[in-house]
């Protein structure tokens, strides 16, 4: 039996909250956020998963119920066995998970995107800032209800913004979002274009 | 062998220690023939435009070969590359830092335009926040897009009213 197997079995036994989870490659579990930290912390002190490769968020749609997930991906370096644990947070409006820094210093980064990009706050969390977004960007642009395109907004630096007269803007879609063709042998034809070249901002979508 | 011929040349021994010509033709001429850039690497064209500065494209043929990472010592700013939000303002407080005169060449279509990325977070044209002078299509562009781009620079600054300009400062 590998040792993921194992240790989903004996974390289903110790905590009854942990379930299943539907997954085409390695196990994964769901767990209540409550159990989450004790969770992870036995899979790592008592079943040899030592690292963590990967945080992230999940925003399911505006509308579901629970809308935020964190997917935390488990790797042990004895057993070579991945493991994948998802939380659901239990707010919709300010979705919340405890941080998993004090296990993993690796979660520090992960956690700050997934904070930047879903509003995801994780409590606990030493210095909880966004990573790739600028401070004060008012948006968290991963979220379903969020446009590719953006939104307007000031730019970070306020001296350069008031010289330039310059803000963020909704790109300019144009017929778009530039997509590459996957499978494409002919890569002038495989290029990322806009598939859609009837419309403009200026010209609306036919038939719409 | 040499031609003996240097009628079409300049001939000290005729023309004396004195040559003639126009403050702007030779002020023009000194700027274009020395322009030295400040590398704004921010993607994938940055590396075309090391490919343009080494051996084989040797972007020093047109005398822009004194990369300067100080924006004091620069006088054409390549923008290379995708310019998100984030990267716009230091991007524009270099400029600002740059003495004049100064140019602007925008490398490749993300520069230029924005590119592929229609995008939250990526600035919808370096135009928007600099002037350009010189915008190069491509994704990237060819060295020798860029190279082209650096004469039909040349090209512009030998035209421009520098000595009047110099004058009314």
């Amino acid at each position: 039996m590998p040792a993921a197997a194992d240790a989903v079995a004996a974390v289903k036994a110790r905590w009854p909250g942990v379930t299943d989870r539907p997954s085409l490659d390695h196990p994964a579990v769901n767990v209540p956020p409550a159990d989450l930290l004790a969770v992870l912390g036995s899979l790592q002190s008592a079943h040899g998963f030592d690292m963590l490769t990967d945080v992230c968020g999940v925003d399911w749609s505006a509308e579901a119920n629970p809308r935020f997930t964190v997917v935390y991906h488990l790797f042990s370096t004895t057993t070579h066995d991945y493991l994948r644990i998802a939380a659901a947070c239990a707010d919709a409006t300010l979705p919340e998970m405890p941080s998993a820094t004090a296990l993993w210093p690796a979660a520090d980064w992960h956690e700050r995107e997934a904070y930047d990009m879903y509003g995801i706050r994780f409590t606990g969390h030493p210095d909880l800032r966004r990573i790739l977004m600028w401070d004060g960007y008012p948006y968290f642009p991963l979220r379903k209800d969020f446009p590719l395109a953006g939104m307007e907004t000031e730019l970070p630096d306020a001296e350069v913004a008031a010289e330039t007269k310059v803000g963020t803007i909704a790109a300019p879609m144009a017929g778009g979002p530039f997509v590459a063709s996957a499978g494409e042998i002919n890569l002038t034809d495989a290029e990322p274009r806009a598939k859609d070249e009837s419309w403009t901002e200026k010209r609306p979508k036919p038939g719409t | 062998m040499v031609s003996a011929s240097t009628d079409l040349a300049y001939n000290s021994k005729i023309e004396g220690e004195v040559i003639v010509s126009r403050a702007d033709a030779v002020i023009n001429w000194i700027r274009s023939s020395s322009m030295w850039p400040m590398p704004m690497g921010l993607a994938c064209c940055a590396i075309e435009l090391m490919a343009t500065a080494a051996s084989r494209f040797d972007i020093a043929r047109f005398g822009a070969e004194v990369m300067r990472f100080s924006p004091k010592q620069s006088d054409v700013m390549i923008v290379a590359g995708t310019v998100t939000y984030k990267m716009a303002s230091p991007l524009r407080r270099i400029y600002d830092q740059m003495s004049d005169p100064k140019w602007v060449i925008a490398m490749g279509a993300c520069a230029s335009t924005g590119g592929m990325y229609r995008s939250y977070a990526v600035l919808q044209g370096v135009d928007r926040i600099v002037p350009v002078d010189v915008y190069v299509s491509g994704c990237p562009p060819r060295p020798e897009a860029l190279l082209d781009a650096l004469i039909k620079l040349q090209g512009k600054v030998k035209r421009e009213p520098s000595a009047g300009k110099l004058l009314s400062a």
